[in-house]
């Protein structure tokens, strides 16, 4: 009995209600970004010579970029005040858990939802990118999973940081902290060998530089298929260990 | 008006018919807190029963563990005859939780509350319509049934939550102080629809510190002080054992209570003295009154009333003030 996807349920029958506002904030972002930094900024940036960015055209270096981070921000948001508001300001998930559903449920309809989620937002993001010329090969569709994965990477550990807390105060440091400085230095606007070498590892450790990479890799058609079996794995590994993660905060906050 | 003393006598949990709870040394720790210190108590089918004690008394841990979300400490504890530690989603799907605190959906509409409600018990979409339906008339809020939850009264959501509890036809009604915070009118138009599911044979477990509604609910409860449960019985058992069977309230002009000393003493059954006044519990109150007045003694005022459950519960429990 497949009771978790109730809990997806829940949330699509909430977003039926905001969809509206959600579908065009998800369109204007990508339009904005798009047109200032790749067309306005790239004309500057191409000035330069394609060289420096492996022959490619600022617009279709920086939209796989953006699409990841755009996976990124969606999950980092999703999973954090929603998550809060379930646990501790509308205790959803106790008027759930009073039901036949259990808390493996609830994580996995969550998860649910946020693959629906990301794949709205993502897909949007990557229409847009699309009409703007800036996605130069078929395979660019694959870089919509890799964004949904990219935001899953995100998503399964920071729902499990969220269960840990009693208030939301935290998570302006981590949007402050984590979500802000990762889109702008893991490779999204300008190359990592860009960034001074000591801080460049860093960028590793993370979820989006490897989204990035695959991504664009994708949309440009240049696929390593060693290199893309990595940041795959990377991928994988994060949701996989954000997912035990999950799943032992969730057990500790809600099963008391 | 029927005569409240003419009630059936309660009968106690028959070990004839298997109990819906059965509760053995049940016990909840919290680190070295021990919240229910290894209690035992029997629910029949049916009975409308009641956890009645202090705030810290234990009372909602335990009906967290009959509601299969808190792990069990120690002890045995059988719901529905099933094991919650290895049933806990079975035994789920046929009770009805109205928690302390409402936890109603406020970005849908009433009547979504209780459709996605009617679907995390698997119910189709159709079925949880209908009996949304049903519910929201059952609870009077048939006309509201597609605002949002945010704007209702608290009376009112506290009967949604109720209608929500009913979704799935459970056997077993937990409740765990359905009326606090509510005024008069929401309280009684709550009691009515719960005396109403007892009726219908729904078997009810609630906690409450309001003594006038465990009476009015209950046909039997346990009081629970300190972790322990500290006496069980129905109401009027517990009225005839704790308490006498009317009491005489004494008020005195400022100053003169403390000169009294032991001059009521012998009158009545037990003395209780007050900061601001006596309670002299007697099986007539009136003679106990006008043997106060043989005595020469003049209270400002006397009430004689009926002993309450509430006489009951602060003999037991104390009169101090729990936090």
């Amino acid at each position: 009995m497949a009771v978790g996807a109730r809990v997806l349920e829940h949330n699509l029958m909430v977003y039926r209600r905001v969809w509206h506002g959600s579908v065009l904030g998800s369109l204007i972002s990508p339009v904005l970004f798009l047109a200032a930094m790749g067309i306005g900024l790239g004309n500057y940036v191409n000035r330069g010579g394609a060289d420096a960015l492996g022959g490619v055209p600022y617009l279709a270096f920086l939209a796989p970029g953006l699409l990841a981070a755009q996976g990124m921000q969606t999950a980092a948001f999703e999973t954090t005040y929603p998550i809060m508001s379930k646990i501790v300001w509308n205790k959803l998930y106790e008027a759930m858990l009073a039901t036949p559903l259990t808390v493996r449920d609830l994580l996995f309809g969550e998860l649910e939802w946020l693959v629906v989620r990301l794949t709205i937002v993502c897909s949007l993001f990557l229409a847009v990118a699309a009409l703007f010329g800036a996605v130069r090969s078929p395979l660019g569709i694959l870089a919509l999973p890799v964004a949904v994965l990219t935001g899953l990477g995100f998503a399964a550990p920071i729902m499990a940081f969220s269960a840990t807390q009693r208030q939301d105060s935290a998570f302006n440091v981590i949007f402050r902290f984590l979500i802000t400085p990762l889109f702008l230095l893991s490779g999204t606007f300008f190359p990592l060998d860009r960034l001074p070498a000591p801080v460049q590892p860093v960028a590793y450790l993370t979820p989006l530089y490897h989204g990035v990479a695959l991504a664009r890799a994708l949309t440009l058609g240049q696929v390593d298929p060693a290199a893309a079996a990595a940041h795959l794995a990377v991928l994988l590994g994060f949701v996989a260990v954000g997912c035990v993660l999950a799943a032992v905060s969730f057990r500790r906050r809600l099963v008391i | 008006m029927p005569d409240p003393d003419a009630q059936p006598a309660v009968v106690p949990a028959p070990a004839a018919t298997a109990a819906l709870i059965e509760a053995r040394r049940l016990t909840k720790r919290f680190g070295s807190f021990t919240a229910v210190d290894a209690v035992d108590f029997d629910v029949a089918r049916g009975e409308a029963f009641g956890f009645l004690g202090p705030n810290g008394a234990g009372k909602t841990s335990t009906m967290r563990m009959i509601g299969c979300v808190s792990p069990v400490s120690g002890g045995t504890l059988r719901v529905l005859g099933m094991d919650p530690r290895v049933d806990g989603p079975r035994i789920r799907a046929r009770l009805g939780v109205v928690p302390q605190a409402d936890t109603l959906d406020m970005e849908l509409t009433v009547r979504e509350n209780l459709l996605i409600y009617g679907r995390y018990f698997d119910l189709s979409r159709r079925e949880a319509l209908r009996r949304a339906g049903d519910l929201l008339d059952f609870v009077q809020l048939g006309d509201r049934a597609d605002d949002q939850v945010e704007p209702l009264s608290g009376g009112m959501k506290r009967r949604l939550t109720i209608a929500r509890s009913l979704i799935n036809e459970p056997d077993l009604l937990l409740l765990d102080e359905p009326t606090t915070g509510l005024d008069p009118q929401a309280r009684h138009l709550l009691w009515d629809r719960l005396y109403r599911l007892k009726q219908r044979g729904v078997t009810l477990v609630l906690t409450t510190h309001y003594m006038d509604e465990a009476e009015q609910l209950c046909d039997r409860l346990v009081v629970m002080d300190k972790a322990r449960i500290v006496a069980e019985g129905s109401p009027r058992e517990l009225i005839a054992r704790y308490a006498s069977r009317e009491v005489a309230e004494l008020r005195f002009p400022p100053g003169v209570q403390e000169t009294l000393g032991p001059r009521l003493d012998g009158i009545g059954d037990r003395l209780e003295w007050l900061p601001d006044r006596v309670l002299c519990y007697a099986e007539d109150g009136e003679a106990a009154t006008e043997a106060v007045h043989a005595r020469g003694i003049r209270p400002e005022s006397v009430l004689v009333r009926r002993s309450t459950l509430e006489d009951v519960f602060l003999r037991l429990t104390g009169r101090s003030l729990v936090d």
